[in-house]
């Protein structure tokens, strides 16, 4: 059995998790990822907003940081920039990171800070109970949309790429071994990354919209969801409604530590002179 | 028609019968459910609302800025840190003078992070020049949500109407609802007197006002906060005799014989009246005075309050962080200044975060408070009350 235990904060459990709710598996491919860079405990940081998401550091014994709603990110900018060799992780929800700190994520990527974040993407704002968010599909029932969002929704990872982020990988609480493999690639990846991973509430998001329960909403990431080398040769109507998973993006551009580096050295050496 | 409402729902329920133009809003705990409830009345049609699910507090109130600037009635709810988001709109709404009505949940502001209530959220926001008005239960709230429309209207300023979170917001107390058609009548149309959308009336508004007019603009919100009082008096007198509930400034609670008495604010009033009816039977002579008008300050009801005791316990749910004690205590030591006769004056801040505080425990205060009378001194002026160490 993978040794979870010594990741664990085992005073803090139970956890606040509802039944089926997706976050526990997140946390555990987190662990997983991480016990795989091998990367000693004391170097990890990890950085979470508000939200059931964000309460995933709480139950981690790292170091760890729960910070405000929408600003994990901008925590996370600052750890990385004063204590550059600590591996910053942010676990943040899709309302956390594109409602209210939909900004962060943007200019975050824009920069091409070295980290790595992870978006428990629920389609609703969960912890406040299951209001619409930017990443509710349109038509779907939420809380504040009770006959469903008239709004289309945010492609997170679409999102990512577009504002300049150089790795960018999408899967679902289904594909839990894809899912730490992603996150692994995404903590050894110097720059932005992003993992958009599709997470059950089953409590909010299933109950409106009679999408059953746990395991059927886990069924429905696995018949709806398709790989991105297959979705390449698939046409449109047969991958239509479909998620498409995988690493999405894979580039390399300057990281924004080694770029601010440079270029007080360049000034330090200047002032020399 | 009497209910069984939460403070939440009862908000949610005037703001039904208010039918405002536009609300923005971002969920926080626990102020959520009065928008979400309220999102179900303009799903439903029950409201002709335009609803704008904000992506974020600065956002929501933005957007109510907005739409209170084209003339439309404007609400919004919210809590805590979502009022702390905010703060920089917040002046920009007074400043402007758009009369626009914030349902706020009290909740303690960040770090330590919490849920629960205490004052700090809204005690925060005190000089951003909005009225605020806070509410001892669900029946006032809903009163009070009612009529803050009208006064802010009236006053052309915004106004919040706030109740303590959990204790009122989600605790089920009976509410009598004014009948539906009742509300339009009690409040009219909003008549804004210029609108950013009259096209054949142009209009600038929060243009650059820098050392020339600014002063002269802002003296003038000023004074409009000191025309706030008789408006509120003539509003909860109207409201009085149309729907048979009365509210003054200044709450006060078998006050006319009493001896030492404790002032508090929101919920705590409440606690504190069911301590006062044990205490009386006891043959102890005691009152409540309870602040429900906080901005702008009600003086002169305030001091003719607090002048009929000789010792006072002032009761506050936040800090001023000044190490001067809580934002009562202070704004009762101000207005007594010029006072010959001033009671003797003890400061407990108290139920931070959301600790309970108790019948008893106000009990003891009140037993503190006649051995204060009796020895004429007061040992510490200022003190936490319940926490360990102290
Ligand atoms: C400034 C501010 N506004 C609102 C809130 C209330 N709030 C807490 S979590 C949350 C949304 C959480 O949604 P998401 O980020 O998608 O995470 P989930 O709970 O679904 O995992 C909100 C609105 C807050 N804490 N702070
Ligand atoms: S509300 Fe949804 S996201 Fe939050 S713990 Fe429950 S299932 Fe998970």
């Amino acid at each position: 059995m993978f040794p979870y235990d010594k990741y664990l904060r085992r005073d803090k459990f139970p956890h606040i998790w509802c039944t089926g709710c997706g976050c526990g598996i997140v946390l555990k491919a987190l662990l997983r990822a991480i016990e795989r860079s091998k990367i000693p405990k004391d170097d990890v940081a990890i950085v979470s907003g508000i939200g059931c998401s964000s309460r995933t550091p709480g139950y981690l014994d790292f170091n760890t940081l729960h910070t405000t709603h929408g600003r994990a990110i901008a925590f996370a900018t600052g750890l990385k920039l004063a204590k550059r060799k600590l591996k910053v992780i942010v676990v943040t929800g899709d309302g956390d990171a594109t409602a209210i700190g939909g900004n962060h994520f943007i200019h975050a990527a824009r920069r091409n800070l070295d980290m790595t974040v992870i978006i428990y993407n629920n389609y609703i704002y969960g912890m406040t109970g299951g209001q619409v968010s930017p990443t509710t599909p349109a038509g779907k029932r939420s809380t504040t949309s009770p006959h469903g969002n008239v709004e289309p929704a945010f492609d997170i990872s679409g999102l990512a790429i577009a504002a300049g982020a150089p790795f960018v990988a999408r899967t679902t609480c289904y594909h839990a071994v894809q899912l730490d493999k992603y996150i692994n690639k995404g903590i050894m990846k110097k720059g932005f990354s992003v993992v958009e991973v599709l997470t059950p509430c089953p409590t909010y998001y299933a109950r409106p919209n009679r999408l059953g329960n746990a395991v059927e909403m886990l069924e429905w990431y696995k018949n709806n969801s398709i790989q991105i080398e297959v979705a390449r040769n698939t046409s449109d109507e047969e991958k239509a409604g479909k998620i498409t998973i995988g690493i999405l993006h894979d580039s390399d551009r300057p990281e924004f530590c080694d770029v601010y580096s440079q270029l007080s050295a360049r000034v330090r050496e200047a002032n020399k002179e | 028609m009497i209910v069984a409402r939460t403070g939440n729902e009862a908000m949610a329920e005037a703001m039904r019968q208010i039918n405002p133009d536009v609300v923005a809003a971002y969920p926080i705990t626990p102020a959520t459910e009065v928008v979400q409830l309220f999102s179900t009345f303009v799903h439903d049609g029950t409201v002709s609302t335009q609803f704008v699910p904000a992506e974020s507090e600065h956002s929501a109130i933005s957007a109510c800025v907005g739409a209170s600037s084209a003339g439309a009635r404007v609400m919004t709810s919210t809590s805590s840190q979502g009022l702390a988001l905010m703060h920089e709109i917040l002046f920009i709404a007074a400043g402007l003078r758009l009369p626009i009505v914030i349902c706020l949940v009290n909740r303690s502001l960040s770090s330590p992070i919490n849920i629960h209530c205490d004052h700090s959220d809204s005690l925060a926001s005190r000089d951003s020049g909005w009225i605020q008005i806070f509410t001892e239960n669900t029946q006032e709230a809903y009163d009070t949500t009612l009529m803050a429309v009208k006064i802010a209207e009236k006053a052309l300023l915004p106004a919040m109407v706030t109740t303590d979170g959990f204790i009122i917001s989600h605790g089920m107390e009976r509410v009598e609802l004014v009948g539906d058609a009742e509300v339009p009548k009690f409040l009219g149309e909003r008549k804004a007197k210029t609108s950013l959308l009259d096209v054949d009336n142009p209009i600038t508004l929060g243009a650059l006002d820098l050392q020339d007019y600014f002063f002269e603009h802002k003296r003038s919100e000023i004074d409009a906060m000191n025309h706030v009082l008789p408006i509120i008096d003539e509003v909860q007198k109207e409201f009085g005799k149309k729907f048979g509930r009365n509210y003054n400034t200044v709450d006060e609670y078998k006050m006319d014989d009493a001896e030492v008495a404790i002032l508090a604010m929101g919920s705590t009033g409440g606690t504190g009246k069911v301590a006062v009816d044990r205490l009386r039977e006891q043959g102890k002579k005691v009152g409540l005075i309870r602040c429900r008008v906080y901005r702008p300050f009600p003086k002169g009801a305030m001091l003719k309050a607090v002048s009929k005791v000789k010792v006072l316990g002032i009761m506050d749910r936040a800090d001023t962080m000044s190490t001067l004690g809580g934002h009562l205590y202070n704004e009762c030591r101000s207005i007594l200044y010029d006072s010959e006769e001033r009671p003797i004056m003890k400061n407990y801040i108290y139920g931070l975060g959301g600790r309970d505080i108790s019948i008893e425990e106000i009990e003891d205060i009140y037993a503190e408070l006649f051995n204060i009378q009796k020895s004429g001194e007061v040992d510490k002026e200022i003190v936490y009350y319940g926490v360990r160490g102290e």
